[in-house]
């Protein structure tokens, strides 16, 4: 049985309370940090992507074969040239301004990736991706284990997550994550005004700071809140920022909105998560369909990331950005019944941001239904190519500055050159 | 503070139910409930209490909900209406563990509304699958919802079936595209891995052969096109892989392994079969006594393994009936212990609920708690994926968390007169005000500085007057900084 969050604080929260000091100390730490110089936002589609959708081996007459109603024709998908293999791919046709960025030579899409035996369950197949160990998927991220080699203390907003809870990448030992969905909200209200107002904020400071070390899970509570209290002044900051560009009107654009305004404010975050949903396309994936299920999830993708690419471009901060994107799983090869496809195993990654060399990494599978190397469970699915540890290592080395081997417990140096 | 008596029946209300308000805390340390095996047993044998909580919806007296303009109303018909009336209920019924249970439910066989509503369209269907109750709108949909409160304290191999069965469910997890030639798998998947046996505990092949077994429970739609339209289950004998199925595990009491070939006729035995075999599944008991343990008794300290194992005893010797196992765990030395007092991390509704009955609910609508539920990351009806919310620990983060202290600040501004009145004649300095207040709103005892921060707050601004402008400020102030504490979330 997986170890499950609550068992990590039963564990971990004594050492996780020594991070937290007064607010007001870890407000100047920030303040001498300066402007962090580079950002990693990880962006996660949850679901399970449909690799053989986003990016299209459209010359493989199995795919056409294997998936009649689910192929994307040559004529529609947007062509980005072949792998080292000379496999012709194309990125979904609602994807043309990540074309675009494709072409500027600022995004990477990385075939394969995957691990050994990939779980095709939703839930440990994100603790396995999150804590990039395949074998014992449990406690704190492959990011958390980052943040608890930081020099202590560390500041409360070193790491942002948009959503509201803290997603299991960033789950660290001893330093606590600000989950922080809408900046609007992000601010401590209270019934009364002027004096009484401060006095009541100046108590609820006061009692969050109780952390007594035999009850942890009071602890824990408190600990968040201190999070609160120590981060509400920088991230009001945010809420005054004016993009350059129009970000879509929905979760994802708003959510990147917010952290380019967050990079652009200089508040102290280096890594950000971000997530977009709706990818478990068992039904209706209907890529073929106008309106269909899978078109609206890449609309969202393109739109939202295209804003950001151009939004940071623009304030000059592309070059300081790196996006980072994973899936639980693929999918498997051969439609269902449905119009959809059930969990599989290899899926794709990309990166996006100034610092990378774009281009087509990885070769795509053959997709023929007899026994081949390239396909596992009787042929239904994708067998990885990549190992994932070896992106996150590349990540970690090369634009961390950190130490990849330390954080992933094994040398996986071995990927692909990205950046 | 509270002690003894009180104190048992304010730990009994918040885990078997809800909280209780001032006049229920006085009603159940009353004569008529004398024992605490009585109060236990009156919650157990709800069905005795008159289930007519949603009549009193829009009355005087009770907390309120607020309709839309032009349409007025409609719990069965628009999402965010049902949402209110489930928080009323919460806050209003007589029986709190049937709710309480029925929450359970929810979080077990977690199924949104937006995916349904996305895949089936306009017209309510998707809220009256979730949430209508069969009586009270033309076509007579029973929501999954109304499913969960029948069966709350219920058999659980019935209620898989029903829930096998639910057009919701149907729809949420795909049964209702599981066709002969290509079987879906997502639903014996999650039968599986998240309804029964857990992770790890079975194979792919598993999932292949439960992908088949319900090829055919498929959904039809009666009464197309008329205000009776309503979906509903259809086995499709046209539809059902009639060959035989393999699993890892006994499907039959006797070992056996093999669903047999069965004719189309006859092959919706075959569910039955397999739901048989992982209700009698020798990890689901002990996984059914682990959620129930940390839902209801201790969510932070390990439990107890041979109370775990006694839990799942319990549920196979009596044909995997809930309620006993219910009982035994209120009923436990455990629970009654004050170690076990405020070992659990309150779900954000349950805090809500909590709140409105310990800080007050006249002139408060529910409507108002809605927005703020999404930020807590708890919108009913909308669970992250099937897998149910992230528990515990997973409720709180420094985002979470404001939401729960502004969500407190709100509440105490919109009672901030009714404080006053009831606070006023009992309390006569800041030091009285903060005790009131800890008592009323039944908060883990404040110790040191924590006491001692709200104290300052008390008596910051000036010497005490009691006013009346003082004591709207002052037991509005204290009520938001109880109630958003830290200590406050745990129950």
């Amino acid at each position: 049985m997986a170890m499950n969050r609550r068992d990590f604080v039963r564990g971990g929260v004594a050492a996780f309370t020594v991070g937290f000091a007064a607010p007001s100390f870890l407000t100047d730490i920030a303040r001498a940090q300066g402007r962090s110089r580079r950002n990693l936002v990880v962006l996660y589609l949850s679901g399970g992507n449909d690799g053989l959708s986003t990016l299209v081996p459209y010359r493989d007459q199995q795919y056409f074969a294997r998936r009649p109603n689910l192929a994307i024709p040559a004529s529609n998908v947007l062509q980005i040239g072949s792998d080292s293999a000379g496999n012709a791919l194309g990125l979904n046709p609602r994807l043309a301004d990540l074309r675009t960025i494709f072409n500027a030579g600022r995004l990477a899409v990385i075939q394969r990736t995957g691990y050994p035996n990939s779980s095709r369950s939703h839930f440990q197949g994100t603790d396995i991706w999150s804590t990039a160990d395949p074998s014992a998927p449990q406690g704190v991220g492959w990011l958390g284990r980052y943040l608890d080699r930081m020099p202590a203390p560390v500041d409360p907003l070193t790491a942002w997550s948009t959503v509201r809870e803290t997603p299991r990448t960033l789950l660290a030992r001893t330093v606590g994550v600000a989950s922080i969905p809408s900046v609007a909200e992000y601010a401590f209200a209270s019934p009364n005004t002027g004096a009484d107002a401060q006095a009541a904020r100046q108590s609820a400071t006061r009692i969050a700071s109780h952390v007594p070390v035999d009850q942890p899970h009071l602890a824990f509570v408190n600990s968040t809140a201190q999070a609160a209290f120590a981060t509400l002044d920088r991230v009001a900051q945010v809420a005054s920022y004016a993009p350059t560009v129009a970000y879509p009107n929905n979760g994802f654009g708003q959510a990147l909105q917010m952290v380019a305004g967050a990079i652009t404010r200089g508040v102290g975050t280096s890594i950000y998560w971000v997530q977009t949903g709706g990818y478990d396309t068992h039904a209706g994936q209907n890529t073929n369909v106008a309106n269909g299920s899978y078109n609206t999830l890449m609309t969202t993708l393109n739109g939202g990331l295209f804003a950001f690419y151009r939004d940071l471009l623009n304030q000059g901060l592309l070059s300081d950005t790196l996006v980072l994107q994973f899936s639980e799983f693929g999918r498997r090869i051969s439609e269902n019944g449905s119009n959809g496809t059930d969990h599989g195993a290899a899926s794709m990654m990309m990166v996006m941001g100034g610092g990378v060399r774009g281009g087509i990494y990885g070769t795509a599978p053959n997709l023929s239904a007899n026994g081949n190397p390239t396909l596992e469970n009787s042929n239904q699915d994708i067998r990885f190519e990549t190992d994932f540890r070896s992106v996150y290592a590349r990540v970690l080395d090369n634009w961390m500055g950190s130490d990849s081997s330390a954080i992933l417990g094994g040398d996986f140096r071995n990927g692909p050159n990205f950046i | 503070m509270r002690f003894g008596r009180e104190q048992e029946i304010d730990h009994l209300y918040r885990r078997a139910g809800f909280g209780a308000s001032q006049e229920e805390v006085e009603a159940y340390t009353s004569l008529s409930f004398a024992s605490y095996a009585a109060s236990v047993a009156r919650l157990l044998n709800y069905s005795e209490i008159p289930d007519d909580v949603d009549s009193f919806i829009g009355r005087p007296g009770y907390v309120g909900v607020t309709g839309r303009s032009g349409s007025g109303f409609q719990p069965a018909n628009n999402i965010l209406d049902a949402r209110q009336r489930w928080l009323f209920r919460m806050v209003h019924t007589k029986r709190p563990l049937q709710e309480k249970m029925a929450l359970f439910w929810h979080n077990h066989f977690a199924t949104a509304y937006s995916k349904i509503n996305g895949e089936i369209g306009d017209g309510g269907f998707a809220t009256r699958m979730l949430a209508a109750k069969p009586d009270e709108e033309a076509s007579r949909t029973k929501g999954q919802i109304e499913l969960f409160r029948e069966h709350a304290l219920g058999n659980f191999r019935t209620l898989l079936i029903e829930v096998a069965k639910d057009p919701a469910m149907l729809v949420w997890l795909d049964g209702r595209t599981n066709v002969r030639a290509r079987p879906q798998e997502n639903f014996a998947r999650e039968l599986m891995e998240l309804f029964t046996l857990g992770v790890g505990r079975f194979e792919e092949t598993d999932v292949y052969a439960g992908a088949r077994v319900f090829t055919g429970w498929n959904l039809s739609l009666a009464n197309r096109n008329t205000a009776q339209a309503r979906y509903e289950f259809f086995y499709n004998t046209a539809q059902h892989d009639t060959t035989a199925k393999e699993f890892s595990f006994p499907i039959y009491a006797d070992g056996r392994r093999t669903i047999p070939a069965r004719s189309a006729g006859e092959g919706i035995q075959d569910g039955i079969d397999l739901i048989d075999a992982v209700a009698r599944h020798p990890d689901t008991g002990p996984r059914l006594a682990r959620k129930l343990y940390a839902y209801f008794l201790n969510e932070v300290d390990a439990p107890d393994e041979s109370f775990i194992d006694a839990l799942a005893r319990t549920y196979y010797s009596s044909g995997y009936e809930i309620a006993p196992m219910v009982r035994m765990l209120l009923l436990s030395p455990q629970f009654k212990d004050p170690s076990s007092y405020y070992k659990r991390y309150s779900w954000p509704v349950e805090f809500v609920v909590r709140s409105l009955k310990e800080v007050g609910w006249n002139g408060f609508s529910v409507n108002s708690a809605l927005s703020p539920l999404i930020n807590m990351g708890q919108q009913l009806f909308e669970p992250p994926d099937v897998n149910g919310w992230e528990l515990g620990p997973g409720w709180f983060s420094s985002g979470g968390m404001l939401a729960r202290m502004n969500f407190a600040a709100l509440l105490a501004t919109n009672q901030r007169f009714n404080l006053r009145d009831q606070s006023r004649g009992n309390v006569d300095s800041p030091e009285s005000l903060v005790s009131y207040m800890l008592d009323r709103l039944t908060p883990p005892e404040f110790a040191g500085d924590a006491y001692s921060a709200l104290l300052d707050y008390a008596r910051a601004g000036g010497a005490w007057t009691g006013s009346d402008t003082q004591l709207a400020a002052k037991s509005s102030g204290l009520a938001h900084l109880i109630a958003g504490s830290g200590d406050y979330q745990l129950v």
